[in-house]
């Protein structure tokens, strides 16, 4: 692949193309099943029927919510691989998105996380927090790092778990945050999250010019004109939000973030801004194929969509630990 | 003298003075939380009582020797079945982390035992053959995964982590597609638990891990040969591929035979044999301390998973994961501070 502007111009208006079919087929697939000619008389036509209304009220807000997430999860992951030298590296992987949902679910219990915003800080709290503990732990190798990051989420999940069992009343409302789901978050509203992400996202691509010059090594940037400590902290505050949001909406989702800039570096040839772009478009192709799946999987109900990507990232994490192993990007 | 000679007719082991101390010290403990274990339940029994009872005297017989006894027992075989496997593949990979919880050997064997509910009848010879089967074909699985990289090292590990996730997202795909009636039970059981274990289902693991214990006293000698190193081990007459494939065989038997009654309970076999090891102050990981520790915790663990929200009943495989995740993140963080 090279790097000039026509050619990855080129790979990502194709790239965003098979985002509008997947976008598509999101809308149209599912218990009930709509066809594509029913699903634009929705919008030019409406006359009401139930097509029309699954389309407007559910379809359409579900896909909406999880090309957000997805962008924001493929984005954090392409930012924490690209600052840390990690090819492991993943919120969902290091533990960051359970942090995030076990502070919204330890909300709940106490009582705090009843409005939007209360549970948006929450998550920001808890996806920090997780993130300094877990780079506490793990940060002298790649490898540790993961472990550090699964030992985390393994307690936490057991904790939740013990909730869940102790105060099974107040802890329903919120056992959606133990398992990531794009399922059942219609009748919310998004409006606040997903300004959020969206913000986030352009800050995001913003700070792919400095981070470019972090790649060459911290003095080489430096010698550029680089301010190294405001771009990581930028960064990591980029991290937070992203993935701190996105799980506020979606539950914790793992491999999303890890999957995703692997496939968008082998398009992107080197260049860091092209491999944000790449990524802000494949991460809501990823999560959308994983929901779809999510919605097929069973005879009757869903299976939660971070099931399908565990299953689907797991050999995405083998492959890239034999393929680098301990060795840094 | 810091070592002791025991000797049974032709046969005598050399012992550490400190190794025979500490496991007697471990059996006591594992032994003092049963006796606790028989007392606890919805009436408190005393010791005096619990022990009269298990003589067959008293009015608390049926209560304590069939409804608490294969409970407690249970506790303690399958703890120390699950500390010897994780001893067996710490060992084996020469890392701390390399217990079969870690790497998706407990997620395979309950795969296989899924398997066996929901596809076959589910008999007990079925769930055990099954649970085997799958930690068996995880084993090859994630070691054919990582031959380039060899046995030991981080590698193979997080090559691990992968598979258990993929397995862990399976199992909970088989439990959601399964009946209502299998998959409620299956729910309690996916987080390891043994509540409601009676005798009829635990005598065939108990006859299992009776029998793979055996076997690992025959090995024991050739391990420790093992243990000296490659070239040492072979130099003494050790053929060291068939005792690799041998005590893989035993260790997945262990933590499947466990998997198949209670469901993967993890943590011990990671704890365990680290624990042990401390304690007995040995050089390497040591297989009869990490049997008694793990029994010792897994009594304590039950325990806490029944006192913690009475009158309800945690699984225990809660208990073991909140503690056992600490444990490691534990672990992790002293090895970083080492310079």
């Amino acid at each position: 692949m090279r790097t000039d502007a026509p050619t990855q111009a080129a790979i990502l208006a194709g790239s965003a193309v098979l985002l509008v079919a997947v976008a598509g087929a999101s809308v149209s697939v599912g218990a009930h099943a709509v066809p594509p000619a029913e699903i634009w008389r929705a919008f030019a036509d409406f006359a009401g029927t139930d097509d029309h209304l699954i389309v407007r009220d559910v379809r359409v807000p579900r896909t909406i919510l999880g090309i957000c997430v997805g962008a924001a999860l493929g984005a954090s992951g392409t930012l924490i691989q690209t600052l840390t030298r990690n090819p492991l590296a993943e919120p969902g992987v290091l533990g960051v998105t359970a942090g995030a949902g076990f502070a919204i679910t330890l909300g709940g219990v106490l009582g705090l996380a009843g409005s939007q915003p209360a549970q948006l800080l929450l998550a920001a709290l808890g996806s920090a927090l997780a993130a300094l503990v877990v780079y506490a732990v793990g940060r002298t190798s790649p490898l540790r790092l993961v472990l550090a990051g699964v030992a985390l989420s393994s307690v936490l999940a057991g904790l939740s778990l013990g909730l869940r069992l102790m105060l099974p009343d107040v802890f329903d409302t919120f056992r959606f945050w133990s398992v990531g789901s794009l399922a059942g978050r219609e009748q919310v509203s998004l409006t606040l999250p997903l300004a959020a992400i969206a913000v986030a996202l352009v800050a995001a691509l913003l700070v792919t010019r400095p981070l470019n010059a972090m790649v060459l090594g911290e003095q080489v940037a430096h010698a550029l004109g680089g301010h190294t400590v405001r771009t990581r902290v930028g960064v990591l505050v980029i991290v937070t939000l992203l993935a701190g949001a996105a799980t506020a909406v979606a539950g914790p989702i793992a491999f999303v973030g890890l999957m995703v800039p692997h496939l968008a570096r082998r398009l992107s040839a080197g260049s860091i801004p092209w491999l944000m772009a790449h990524t802000v478009v494949l991460g809501p192709v990823m999560l959308l194929v994983s929901d779809i799946a999510s919605r097929v999987l069973l005879p009757t109900g869903e299976v939660p969509v971070a099931i399908v990507t565990a299953f689907l990232g797991g050999p995405v994490l083998i492959w890239v630990v034999r393929r680098y192993g301990a060795v840094s990007l | 003298m810091n070592t002791i000679v025991l000797r049974v007719g032709r046969y005598s082991v050399l012992v550490e003075r400190r190794t025979v101390l500490v496991s007697l010290a471990l059996a006591g403990a594992g032994l003092a939380l049963a006796l606790v274990g028989l007392c606890h339940g919805a009436s408190w029994a005393t010791p005096s009582e619990v022990l009269s009872a298990l003589a067959g005297r008293g009015d608390s017989v049926v209560v304590i020797r069939d409804w608490r006894l294969p409970r407690v027992a249970a506790a303690l075989v399958f703890g120390a079945s699950l500390g010897l496997a994780g001893a067996i593949f710490q060992n084996l990979t020469r890392n701390a982390l390399g217990s079969p919880d870690v790497i998706g050997l407990d997620a395979g064997a309950y795969t296989g035992a899924l398997f066996a509910i929901t596809v076959l009848s589910g008999t007990a010879a079925q769930l055990a053959i099954g649970s085997v089967i799958g930690g068996l074909l995880t084993a090859l699985l994630i070691y054919v995964l990582s031959l380039k990289s060899g046995l030991s090292g981080l590698r193979l590990i997080v090559i691990g982590i992968a598979v258990n996730a993929i397995l862990t997202a399976v199992n909970s795909w088989i439990e959601l597609r399964a009946e209502l009636d299998v998959a409620i039970a299956a729910t309690g059981w996916s987080a390891g638990s043994l509540n409601g274990i009676d005798w009829d289902e635990v005598y065939l693991p108990f006859l299992i891990i009776g029998g793979l214990m055996l076997v690992l006293v025959t090995l024991s000698h050739a391990m420790h040969q093992a243990a000296l190193g490659d070239e040492l081990a072979v130099t003494s007459g050790v053929s060291l591929n068939r005792l690799r494939l041998l005590i893989v065989l035993v260790g997945v038997g262990c933590t499947a035979t466990v998997t198949a009654i209670a469901g993967p309970i993890v943590f011990i076999a990671l704890a365990a044999p680290q624990i042990g090891r401390r304690l007995a102050g040995a050089a390497g990981v040591t297989l009869v301390p990490a049997a008694l520790t793990g029994a010792a915790l897994l009594m304590a663990a039950d325990l806490v998973a029944q006192l913690l929200l009475a009158p309800m009943a945690l699984p225990v495989g809660v208990v073991t994961t909140a503690i056992g995740g600490c444990y490691l993140i534990w672990l992790l963080f002293r090895e970083v501070k080492r310079p």
